[in-house]
């Protein structure tokens, strides 16, 4: 295969083999765990591949579907900024269906799982064509691919779940029509759906009434699927009661390709200047995204079902993604861009560990959470290193991100956000502090059942190999990221900014 | 009176999507959601292909064709189909919408016995 179409191939493979897993399934189901395996090895490889070409490169790949010239042709385009995404969708998207195998059959019955596969590779699919894509009617095709999908997926889950995925539907659609809308506005004035076209022709219409609601109308849309804080009622109940390998996918990544969506729109598709001088967009988005940060980290302290609680603090992540691109200055930015990557990676650990302490111990309960580390110690470990992570201890690479954001907050002399990014912190501190100590410090409860042996007694985690691996991973891949948080800066997410700031 | 007149696919579409935003937001029916949201997502499919309309278009193809006599339709002239044609696709996206949300409407139906909403949260509740 030749590298020049990998761009074509990461989002056609998943696609054509999702309906290949379909029909093995059919015949023998043990045959589609495999194949999934094997097509998102060969996503990752795609992935890997283009994130060197372009790192040695030094610009953009333009690949040319069916080679048909950008403004008539679909085109992919793979820059510094999609490539690092696409990289961690498809690491991301492969070691959650290693961790699924195990996982998802305590949750739905054995004859839905190609039906499951065939809908997690769709998924991926959407996802991957979403960063990739540089058409922007295409974005919408991709984004309905990943919503429904994903509808489908939820409803697979508990008591509730179908009710859920149904409102979830109501909202997306609102959300992808908004979208839509705000095409065909663009569409109307300019007469092209490319991005980089549409970036060369719509300067000399900022002026335009029909330019700026369709502006409102793309952002309205992104914001809805991305689950910023007014819209983002959807979020909380689908992803609770979706399967846990499904929310593990899901959580981390839907919201943060909506906030690439954002990035892309804002900066590549209109000049930065539209959204910063002419219009005072990035200062009403982060006044919406600082008043979501605090209301969902409340919300969040309220919980006691600990993948709602980390349903909330998705909502505050996204309100740190805007609120960085709210700051609208280099620093600012390149900690969005680092927060959109490292938060995926602390999301989809965290979701993890929810998922296998439900497995484990049949409730998501933080008070039934008492003396885990002693049943589960790997388990626990991973959640400690994820959520002092979200908490932004040091070596971890939330702190990192957060310290971008915190100084492009000063730079832009935005004292509320900063105010608001620090109370943030504290609350993040509070809400997995407390589990920290139901978890370790609850010792009056056990003790009193071991008599004489010092009252510890520390077993293996009772997990299959395949559960386990990916947790790990995460876990170090949180810490391999904060560690080489200034070389990725460096080599990637400083191209990846756009160059007028 | 007269921009209503001189604009009025755009004031049809406007109406539309109001009636099937209410119907969304407001019914307590989940059907008469789902109603409304294929309401909401045909109106845009209308707005669509009323932008690429235009009174006394012809199709954009070569006049006599082959021939070295073919004579090319001027810009002004021809009916654009692109909107037309991102239609189709998005017709598509639509039904498959349907099509989810109707399963999704079974399965509450089965499970619960009820279409409306506060009856279905109700039983959720318990």
């Amino acid at each position: 295969m030749n590298p020049e179409h990998y761009p074509a191939l990461i989002v056609v493979t998943p696609l054509i083999m999702s309906f290949i897993v379909f029909t093995i399934g059919l015949f023998n189901r043990r045959y589609c765990f495999p194949v999934v395996i094997i097509t998102l090895g060969a996503c990752v490889y795609f992935a890997f591949n283009m994130l060197m070409r372009v790192m040695t490169l030094g610009n953009a790949i333009h690949y040319r579907m069916g080679k048909w010239a950008p403004p008539w042709g679909i085109e992919y385009v793979v820059d510094h900024l999609n490539a690092i995404i696409l990289l961690s969708i498809a690491v991301i998207a492969f070691f959650v269906a290693i961790y699924s195998k195990a996982n998802i059959k305590k949750e739905i019955p054995e004859d839905k799982l190609p039906q499951f596969y065939t809908l997690f590779l769709l998924q991926t699919t959407g996802l991957l064509g979403i960063t990739i894509t540089g058409d922007a009617f295409n974005l919408y095709v991709l984004l309905e691919i990943a919503s429904f999908s994903a509808y489908a997926l939820i409803a697979m889950g508990r008591k509730g779940a179908e009710f859920a995925a149904f409102r979830y539907m109501i909202f997306g659609t609102i959300g992808a029509c908004a979208y839509l809308l705000g095409v065909g506005y663009l569409y109307m004035i300019t007469g092209s759906l490319n991005m980089a076209d549409l970036a060369q022709l719509l300067p000399k219409l900022y002026s335009s009434t029909v330019l700026i609601t369709g502006f409102a109308f793309l952002l309205v849309g992104i914001a809805i699927k991305m689950a910023l804080f007014p819209v983002h009622t959807w979020l909380p109940d689908s992803y609770t009661l979706a399967p846990s390998a499904v929310s593990a996918l899901l959580a981390p990544l839907f919201t943060k390709v909506g906030a690439y969506a954002l990035i892309r729109v804002m900066f590549t598709m209109f000049e930065p200047s539209f959204s910063i001088k002419t219009y005072p967009v990035t200062e009403i988005l982060g006044w919406i995204a600082a008043a979501g940060i605090i209301f969902a980290g409340i919300l969040a302290l309220a919980q006691s079902d600990m993948k709602r609680m980390l349903c909330y603090v998705i909502v505050a992540e996204i309100g740190y993604i805007v609120l960085g691109i709210a700051s609208a200055n280099r620093y600012g930015l390149t900690g969005s861009i680092l927060h959109i990557v490292n938060d995926m990676f602390m999301m989809v650990c965290l979701f993890t560990v929810a998922g296998t302490v439900y497995s484990q111990t049949g409730s998501g309960d933080i008070n039934q959470m008492r003396g885990l580390h002693r049943t589960m110690p790997i388990t626990i470990s991973v959640f400690v290193v994820g959520a002092l992570s979200v908490v932004g201890v040091p070596p971890m690479c939330g702190f990192f991100s957060k310290w971008y954001l915190i100084l492009g907050m000063i730079q832009a002399k935005l004292w509320v956000f900063l105010v608001v990014l620090l109370i943030s912190s504290l609350i993040n501190a509070i809400l997995f502090f407390r589990i920290f100590e139901k978890v370790f410090f609850d010792l009056s409860a056990k003790e009193g059942h071991t008599h004489g042996h010092n009252g510890i007694s520390v077993t293996m985690d009772k997990l299959s190999f395949g559960e386990l691996v990916p947790m790990v991973f995460f876990a170090l891949v949180i810490i391999l990221l904060g560690v080489f948080s200034g070389a990725i800066i460096d080599h990637i997410i400083q191209f990846a900014v756009p160059k007028i700031f | 009176m007269e921009l209503i007149l001189s604009k009025f696919n755009y004031w049809i579409y406007v109406v539309l999507i109001m009636v099937g935003f209410y119907g969304m937001m407001a019914k307590n029916n989940l059907m008469k959601k789902l109603i409304g949201m294929n309401i909401f997502q045909w109106s845009i499919i209308l707005y669509y292909v009323s932008i690429g309309c235009k009174k006394g278009g012809t199709v954009p193809v070569i006049i006599g064709g082959h021939g070295a006599e073919g004579q090319i339709v001027r810009a002004i002239e021809y009916i654009n189909p692109l909107p037309h044609v991102l239609m189709l696709t998005a017709i598509v996206v639509g039904v498959a919408t349907t099509g989810i949300a109707l399963t999704l409407l079974i399965i509450i139906y089965r499970k619960y016995g009820t279409l409306e909403e506060n009856e279905v949260i109700e039983a959720l509740k318990k």
